[in-house]
């Protein structure tokens, strides 16, 4: 995805535009230490490293130690056995899991696809009144999970009769449901990702096809949607993190123990109620970190899976 | 770009566009999705801040009616501003939003021109370093950042939030913002360069170049932090320090019966990231548009 760096721009042109690997010169004088260099990169790498990649590599380190007469004590691979194994451990855990990948299909196949027509229909050149429909599509995704679900909730609440049945109070419906409402909010994000390529579809390719005849159908199928499925690709993956990563939603709606009978429980829940504690259960940064661990490592699979599964064929696909 | 609302594409029309049954359709039929979608989209919004201003038996019984002067209550309004310190709220809320924005656009654009414009030994490993983070959430580390916090002493800090937001944004403010570096045109900082101007005159003179890519990046990050739940939640639960997010969050959890407050409550709070992304949403959309995300 890194695509080469253009030739030298700026005055390091002439002297050192040359790769790294190229061999130096050997009358090239030794440059001064570019102490500008320092200036400009220096705050915004120190600030991501102290704030984002140190704790984020201290939580790895902690997820192998437990409190042993309250001193953190090296325990290797234990907290792992215990979360997949341990038997009121594991089955939390594997219900998180479970409905992680439940809310992440729902979003899959509904969010993408739904994203995917609109996004054709306001990219199509003849509409009318576009910027009005794109602000329009995108406005649930500029509201806060915590309205968004009390707006749900209100909606779909027996009280206001919309809906007969207690949708969320209902293990059988909730984790859909909740699923829906988060599509409904997060619509707005595919949609755009897709209408930025469509439009830059260059019109002679889609000419090219009208010339040939074929309709606006086959013209999205055979010509626009080939084209768009390195994005497929992408809009996936970031659907994918997110949703691995969800936690607002069902922690306003339905509180840190994901009800009804942690039919809505996710990983991003469940690891709030292991780093914090809630009700009997006491509160433990190593089992935290550990459950952090595993959501790192299934993120992690999934973007891996992406980036030698999917691109790598696509790639092939399209030379 | 949308301007072009008559494009030259005169072939995919018939010569008698309109017609015909199917061109008619083919005109009105993405407006009827387009539509529809629009009512699913907006209409939830509309109905709660529509019942926000009426009477709590009006709520129940004409929840679909505009409030008339016979059904207006602003008892809702009242009661949120009395029993929840909610200026006190947006006040932090914004300092948090705008304290982040400013330091991602001047850390994030300081890094990126240098990485756009400079060559040196180790380029690579700083771009991909800085790149890592656009797909790890900063939230698996939670358990790090809240120990580093209580050592730093900013646990219950409107700063310790900037920091953590400013890390969390940066990653994707220097990875697009180099891309908009690189195209600004090389002719204009060599002149300024020969005319003795220092690294950093030629910096200030190339940001106002990308300020497409600025503004895509300012909305990009603001609006997740405005939103942000988690971190005030386990970072800043102080009362003198809480955001709108979870200040709502606690208000509708305390006043959940009581219909008139929590609808006003929504309606505040969804107001102010309303107002901004439709006054925005033009620049929001080109900034993405133009390059920003490919």
């Amino acid at each position: 995805m890194t695509s080469a760096p253009p030739e030298g721009i700026g005055i390091d042109a002439t002297a050192a535009s040359t790769p790294a690997v190229a061999p130096m010169p050997a009358a090239r004088p030794r440059r001064r230490f570019r102490t500008h260099l320092v200036v400009f990169i220096a705050p915004a790498a120190a600030i991501y490293t102290i704030f984002m990649v140190y704790p984020l590599l201290d939580s790895l380190r902690l997820s192998l130690y437990a409190p042993v007469d309250g001193v953190q004590t090296f325990v290797g691979l234990d907290n792992f056995v215990h979360l997949v194994s341990d038997d009121l451990l594991s089955d939390a855990f594997w219900n998180a899991v479970w409905n992680n990948l439940v809310f992440f299909a729902v979003h899959f196949f509904v969010q993408n696809p739904i994203g995917l027509l609109l996004a054709a229909l306001l990219a199509a050149p003849t509409l009318r009144g576009r910027s009005a429909y794109r602000t329009l599509l995108f406005i649930p995704t500029t509201l806060s999970v915590v309205i968004v679900g009390f707006i749900w909730q209100l909606i779909i609440s027996p009280v206001w009769g919309f809906v007969e049945t207690p949708l969320l109070g209902q293990s059988s419906t909730a984790l859909v449901t909740l699923a829906l409402m988060s599509v409904w909010q997060y619509i707005g994000i595919p949609m755009i990702l897709f209408y930025a390529v469509l439009i830059s579809i260059p019109d002679e390719l889609i000419e090219a096809a009208t010339v040939d005849g074929a309709g606006a159908w086959s013209t999205f199928w055979r010509v626009k949607f080939p084209l768009i499925l390195p994005t497929v690709g992408i809009v996936s993956v970031i659907t994918y993190v997110a949703n691995m990563n969800a936690f607002d939603l069902i922690y306003t709606v339905k509180g840190a123990l994901a009800g009804p009978d942690f039919a809505s429980d996710i990983m991003g829940t469940l690891f709030f109620r292991t780093f914090f504690g809630f009700q009997l259960q006491q509160g433990s940064s190593t089992m935290g970190a550990t459950v952090a661990t595993m959501m790192f490592l299934l993120i992690l699979a999934g973007v891996l899976a992406y980036f030698y599964g999917w691109q790598r064929r696509i790639q092939s696909y399209q030379l | 770009m949308s301007a072009v609302s008559t494009p030259p594409r005169g072939v995919a029309r018939p010569p008698r566009a309109g017609r015909t049954w199917r061109a008619r359709a083919g005109v009105a039929v993405p407006h009827l999705i387009l539509i529809a979608y629009v009512v699913v989209a907006c209409g939830p919004i509309a109905l709660i801040v529509m019942n926000a201003f009426k009477s709590r038996q009006a709520i129940f019984e004409e929840p679909f009616a505009f409030p008339t002067p016979s059904t207006v209550d602003l008892g809702g309004f009242e009661t949120v501003f009395t029993r929840a310190r909610f200026e006190l709220y947006f006040l932090n809320s914004f300092i948090v939003t705008v304290g982040t924005v400013v330091l991602v656009l001047l850390l994030g654009s300081m890094a990126a021109f240098a990485l756009a414009e400079y060559r040196f030994a180790g380029i690579t490993v700083v771009s991909l370093y800085l790149a890592v983070g656009i797909m790890i959430p900063i939230r698996l580390g939670t358990v790090g950042i809240l120990d580093l916090m209580v050592r730093l002493n900013l646990v219950n800090s409107l700063a310790g939030l900037v920091l953590v937001y400013t890390a969390m944004g940066l990653p994707l403010a220097v990875f697009v913002l180099t891309a908009f570096f690189k195209q600004v045109p090389g002719d204009l900082k060599d002149a300024a360069r020969i005319d003795g101007a220092s690294e950093y005159r030629v910096y200030a003179l190339a940001l106002p170049l990308a300020r497409p890519g600025l503004a895509a990046i300012g909305v990009y990050t603001m609006l997740p932090i405005w939103n942000d739940l988690w971190f005030p939640l386990i970072l800043t639960p102080g009362e003198g320090v809480r955001t709108v997010t979870l200040g709502t969050q606690l208000f509708l959890g305390q006043f959940v019966s009581d219909w008139n407050a929590v609808l006003a409550v929504l309606t505040l709070a969804a107001l102010p990231m309303l107002a901004l992304f439709i006054i925005f949403s033009r620049q929001f959309v080109r900034g993405l548009t133009s390059g920003a995300i490919k």
